[in-house]
Order: structure tokens, then C-alpha cells, then sequence
């Protein structure tokens, strides 16, 4: 047998003598020639969560990966919170009617780079999943793709009854979905590249919130 | 640059001198493998889901080229622009011809062992092209010159106190000061400015979807976000066996995929891009660069099952004790060995050596890659290509010898019993490297065979 660099480049000149010019086509034959028979993929399970509390799970899983997170019973108490909790931020965002109060809406079709000074961006979620406190945002509920990164904090509002147990689950609903871009985010953004000592606030934001509408 | 004339053993003896580093090193990353274990423990499905893994991977290998033809067109009608690399120099070059045309000459990178394995960053530098690592890990190495000694942990080698005085150089931060937290501090504000000047960036690719086109970046900083989704040319790179059929298959990977890593139960971010953001433009770099030929070996191909989460790195008792460098190649540890020798067989010739074969790997792997047995495997076809060198197959010869004629097993036995014994010198030299990091235990009076004749009725 000889070095692989050697066999790669002699498959891809022997596929050249025969007329295949570019590197795709001549990448897809190889793979094609190398690639065992067929094997179906297995399907993947319905498992049965091992928690029965999803509520419950969600909201120990987030406090364990550094999130904060509140059960409310209406988004009057949320904005009360946030005044609370950010009383010096000084710009705050969110694409959310609701938050006009406390929160700009900004102009999605601004340059990115405008969104640096974000103190708190403030964010609905349609699903989030209790195994891992992860929430899910879209470009459908936030359309500038940087500001959940850029911003200082991150506060996210999601229905109780949108919390599912696992991501099998997750993905079950967003199988179909069409976005352009989406995310789970789990927590503030974090490192821990020194000594393995964690530290919170790496890049994106240093504080992550949840709200919980408990309905 | 790696040097290439020393070996993993002459490598691992210089990491291993300093015994305090090697300890704490060793202690860091079993402390990483039990937090592994105790995630992986509280999922009843756990086995199950590795299965799945290793079971869809399986599919992947099997159905490759149509996977791929599948993900190009999706992508394309996605607004994504699709390139293919036959090898690393292709993949440079693509790059930079991407740069060149928008005039761009700096670059921010997420983590992407690929690039590494292109060597990218010094193919760019060398073309005037300035590209700077924003995991923060990667960003310490780099300003030290120094390549990632892990995939997941690329700084893992290092101490606060060289953190804080690489910072202090480069960084001008206050000397002295190891607070990591301080230290991060720093790194966001220097790496801040990177990510609102750089019109371009380049990430890795964890997934890929054929199903969708769309591709799954995975971080916990948020840098390869802040990078993408400021640039004006979001650059990902992949190496082909990245691609999975269905957007449903991440929920399997991705909970596999940190637990087995860190233990956590997913990474902060994991993002999925699908179409690039109005004004801007995106480009997917498919790679082979060996993977193809690997593709074809049936004993090695499900090497390429690998979803890069280090718990082999972290388990292996050579990794933990060696670290990262001694490994000469991009991607290090158990899974590296037995990718890199297909790459170049005599530049990694050593590596399927740097192992007790042990299997504790091929336990923990998350897709189930049998890699301790693809480990011997390598060992077999590189001592029968004659890679192996002149020593380890003149001591394999003479103990081939030796254990298929009884007696002289016994009598060499017998001779050694009395060296260890009455002239330990002759043994316990620097020409004998068993003696390295070790001490002999006295040696026992009799051979078990003969205080099996003596006490037996």
C-alpha cells in the first residue's frame, strides 16, 4: 500500500486521463468509487425522557450553565425585572412590541456594526429544550442575526408550555421549518481556555436571562 | 512549523521534564473525562444514541457522493457558493482567490482543525494575508507560535502564568495578573475590535445537512457568530465526512457531541446557517485532501465517523501524559493517529505506536469508532511497508523468536532475573528506554514456572 497522498493524487490523475476536469466532478467519482455498499440509516427512536418535570429540568439546567431565570405570570412583571436587573443599561433593543416601553426597535436593515453599543437585547423564543436550557430564536424573531452575540445580555421570553423535553423533540417541530439563519443559544457565551477555569461573558453576552411565561 | 525529523516518543520526553506540568496536565484532563462520564451516565439512552450515531455515520460512508451532490444543490439555491478542494493546496488557494477579489487582506478564523490541517494561516501570511484565531484558546497559541495542543482545548498545555505573561507581551496587560477572568476580559476587548474591523470570516463546519443545505457551526465564545455575522464574506470550511442526511439527525449528534467533549449538556451556540444575510456573501469549501483514499481503506474508513470531541484525547493514559505536541500533526491524540498515518505513512509512522492499546478510545468514542483496533491495524500495515524502522523490528524479530521456542524463553528469562539482579546497570541505562519514568520492582527469585513446578502436589 502506498501513502494515501500519493493514492489521492494518483485516482485524481487517472480520473483527469479520462476526461474529468474539475475538482468536484473528480472528487464525487472518487468518493463514489471508495464508498462501501449501501447501508440504510437507522430511524431514530421516540426515547422516553428521563425527567418527568420539564418545567422543573429546564430551569435547573439553565441556573447550572450560568443563565439566570425567572417564572412569571405576565410580561408586566417581566419588564418590572428588567428594570430591576439592568437599571444602568443604557441602550436596550428588542424587535418585541410589547417591551416598547423599556426597549427601542431598531431598524433591521441598519449596518451590524451599529449594534456594538447594545447594552440588552430583548428576545422572544418559540421552543426551548429542558435537557439542556437551550432556547431557539430565528431570523423570524430576530432579524439581525448579531445582536443576540453582540449585545451585553441577552434576555430571551419563552411559554412555558413551549418547553420541550429533549432535542429529538425539538427538532421533531422545527423538522420543516424554513429560516434563513437560527440558533440554540444555552446560556451566556463562556470559556474556559485558561486552566480550564470557567469564565463567564467570552465574546457574547456575560449575562443570559429567561423568562418563563407560566401559563 | 512542526519539526518533522523528531518522533512522538523524543517529543513526549520533552513535555515530560517538566513532572509537575505533565501531572497537572494529566489530573486536568481525567478531571475532563469524569465530567464526560457523569453526563453521558444520566442519559438511560446513552448506548442507544451512540449506536444511532455510529449507525447514520455508517449510512453517510455508504451514500457519500449522493450526499454531497445533494448538499451542493440545496446550497446553491440556498444563495450559498460551493467550492471543492481535491487537497489542502486547492483549499488555500480557493481561499485566498475568495479574498483577493474583494480586496481583503485580514481575516478572522473560528476553530477549524481543518485549516489547521491545511496549513491556512501560514499559506495566507505568506501571501500577505493577516488571519487572526478568535476562540480564545486558539488566539493564546497563536500569539505564542505555537499550533493547538488539543481540538477541543487548544491552550491545554499551558499555565495562567504563561497566558498572563503572552498577554502581557502582546496584549500589554498588567504583568503579573493571572486572574483568567482578567486575562478574558482582555481577550474580548482585543478580539472585539477584530471582529467590527475584519470584512471577512472564516469558520469550521460541525454539520452539514444534505437534506437542507444548511450547515451547523458549534461554539461556547459566540466567536465564530461574532466573526460571521459581521463580515461581509462568511468563508466555512469542511472536510466532506461532515455531511449528515436530515436536520433531525442533530438532535443524535448534538447530544452526543459535548457531553462526550466537556460534559456539558450542549454548547452555548450552535447555529445554523442556511442562507447568507442580505449584502452578504457566502462560500462552503468542501474538502477531500486524503479522505477519499481513507474512504476506500474498509479497516480505517470509519475513522471518518469522527465528529471531533476529544474524549479519546481526554481517557487516553499516552495523550494525558504526552500532550498535544508530541503528536506532530494538526489533529492529536488517538483519533489523530490513526487519521494522520493516512495522510503521510512516514511522517506518521510513530503515531499507531503512541498507545497501550489500552481501548479506553474506542469506549468512550460517541460514534463508536473502534480506533485501538484501527491503532494495531496501522501498526500491521506500516511494519509490513517497512515504516517502522530498523529497531522495532529487529527487538519484534528477536521476541518472535524468543516466545515461539520454549527454551529459550526460559533461559532468557533466567539471564534476565539475574541482570535485573546482580548488575542492574546493564539494563537500567540511558540505552534501554523502558527505564525512562521508571523503576524496576526487585526482581522475583523464581519464574512462575518454576514455582509452579516446586509447589505443585
Amino acid at each position: 500500500m502506498e501513502a494515501a497522498k500519493e493514492d489521492t493524487q494518483e485516482q485524481y490523475a487517472a480520473l483527469k486521463a479520462e476526461g474529468i476536469k474539475s475538482s468536484r466532478d473528480a472528487m464525487l467519482k472518487a468518493i463514489k468509487q471508495n464508498q462501501p455498499a449501501f447501508i440504510e440509516a437507522p430511524s431514530v427512536p421516540a426515547f422516553v425522557p428521563y425527567f418527568d418535570d420539564a418545567l422543573q429540568k429546564y430551569m435547573d439546567v439553565l441556573k447550572a450553565i450560568g443563565g439566570r431565570v425567572y417564572l412569571v405570570n405576565n410580561y408586566e412583571e417581566i419588564i418590572q425585572q428588567i428594570e430591576a436587573d439592568f437599571a444602568g443599561a443604557k441602550k436596550v433593543v428588542s424587535f418585541e412590541k410589547t417591551f416598547a416601553a423599556i426597549a427601542e426597535m431598531p431598524d433591521a436593515t441598519n449596518d451590524p456594526h451599529g449594534f456594538a453599543d447594545v447594552d440588552v437585547c430583548i428576545t422572544t423564543s418559540p421552543l426551548a429544550v429542558a435537557e439542556n436550557g437551550a432556547v431557539w430564536i430565528s431570523n423570524k424573531e430576530m432579524p439581525v442575526r448579531v445582536l443576540p452575540f453582540i449585545a451585553q445580555s441577552l434576555v430571551a421570553v419563552i411559554h412555558k408550555n413551549s418547553i420541550v423535553p429533549t432535542m429529538h423533540d425539538a427538532y421533531d417541530i422545527i423538522a420543516n421549518e424554513e429560516y434563513a439563519f437560527a440558533i440554540f443559544i444555552a446560556g451566556p457565551s463562556k470559556t474556559a481556555d485558561i486552566e480550564q477555569s470557567l469564565v463567564l461573558g467570552a465574546h457574547g453576552p456575560k449575562i443570559m436571562t429567561v423568562f418563563i411565561i407560566n401559563e | 512549523m512542526q519539526q518533522q525529523t523528531k518522533d512522538h516518543a523524543t517529543l513526549a520526553a520533552q513535555f515530560n521534564k517538566n513532572e509537575p506540568r505533565v501531572d497537572w496536565h494529566d489530573e486536568t484532563l481525567w478531571w475532563v473525562r469524569t465530567k464526560r462520564d457523569i453526563a453521558a451516565h444520566t442519559l438511560p439512552e446513552w448506548e442507544a444514541l451512540r449506536d444511532l450515531a455510529s449507525g447514520i455515520k455508517n449510512n453517510v460512508l455508504s451514500n457519500m457522493s449522493a450526499y454531497l451532490a445533494a448538499f451542493e444543490k440545496k446550497a446553491v439555491q440556498n444563495g450559498v457558493n460551493v467550492h471543492w478542494a481535491a487537497d489542502a493546496k486547492e483549499h488555500n488557494e480557493i481561499i485566498h482567490t475568495i479574498l483577493k477579489r474583494h480586496g481583503i487582506n485580514q481575516m478572522v478564523k473560528s476553530k477549524s482543525m481543518l485549516t489547521e490541517e491545511c496549513h491556512l494561516n501560514h499559506y495566507l501570511q505568506e501571501h500577505g494575508v493577516e488571519v487572526i484565531d478568535t476562540d480564545l484558546g486558539e488566539r493564546i497559541v497563536q500569539l505564542r507560535q505555537e499550533p493547538p495542543s488539543h481540538i477541543v482545548l487548544p491552550a491545554i498545555h499551558l499555565k495562567k502564568e504563561d497566558v498572563s505573561n503572552t498577554f502581557h507581551e502582546h496584549l500589554h496587560t498588567e504583568k503579573g495578573n493571572n486572574d483568567p477572568n482578567f486575562l478574558t476580559a482582555a481577550a474580548r476587548q482585543h478580539l472585539r475590535e477584530k471582529f467590527l474591523t475584519r470584512r471577512a470570516a472564516l469558520t469550521g463546519v460541525n454539520f452539514a445537512i444534505a437534506e437542507t443545505g444548511e450547515f451547523v457551526v458549534c461554539t461556547n465564545e459566540g466567536n465564530a457568530d461574532m466573526g460571521a455575522h459581521l463580515a461581509d464574506v462568511h468563508i466555512a470550511s469542511m472536510g466532506f465526512e461532515k455531511i449528515i442526511p436530515l436536520r433531525k439527525h442533530l438532535g443524535v449528534f448534538l447530544r452526543l457531541l459535548t457531553r462526550s467533549a466537556t460534559g456539558q449538556p450542549i454548547t452555548t451556540y450552535s447555529s445554523h446557517f442556511r442562507r447568507p444575510r442580505k449584502g452578504q456573501e457566502m462560500h462552503i469549501v468542501i474538502v477531500d485532501n486524503g479522505r477519499s483514499t481513507q474512504l476506500g481503506r474498509a479497516d480505517f474508513r470509519n475513522s471518518l465517523k469522527c465528529i471531533r470531541c476529544a474524549a479519546c484525547f481526554n481517557t487516553c493514559p499516552v495523550y494525558r501524559r504526552s500532550g498535544g505536541h508530541s503528536y506532530h500533526t494538526a489533529i492529536a491524540g488517538p483519533i489523530g493517529s490513526i487519521l494522520a498515518p493516512n495522510l503521510d505513512m512516514k511522517q506518521y509512522a510513530d503515531l499507531p505506536f503512541a498507545s497501550t492499546l489500552c481501548g479506553s478510545c474506542s469506549n468512550v468514542c460517541p460514534v463508536k469508532i473502534n480506533i485501538h483496533e484501527q491503532l494495531y491495524k496501522w501498526r500491521q500495515v506500516l511494519g509490513k511497508d517497512g515504516y517502522t524502522g530498523k529497531a522495532k523490528e529487529l527487538s519484534m524479530k528477536g521476541m518472535t523468536f524468543t516466545l515461539s521456542h520454549p527454551a529459550v524463553y526460559k533461559t532468557a528469562g533466567k539471564m534476565g532475573r539475574w541482570f535485573i539482579k546482580n548488575v542492574p546497570f546493564v539494563v537500567n541505562n540511558g540505552l534501554n528506554p523502558w527505564y525512562k519514568e521508571r523503576d524496576m520492582p526487585e526482581p522475583p527469585k523464581a519464574s512462575f514456572g518454576e514455582w509452579y513446578k516446586k509447589n505443585r502436589k
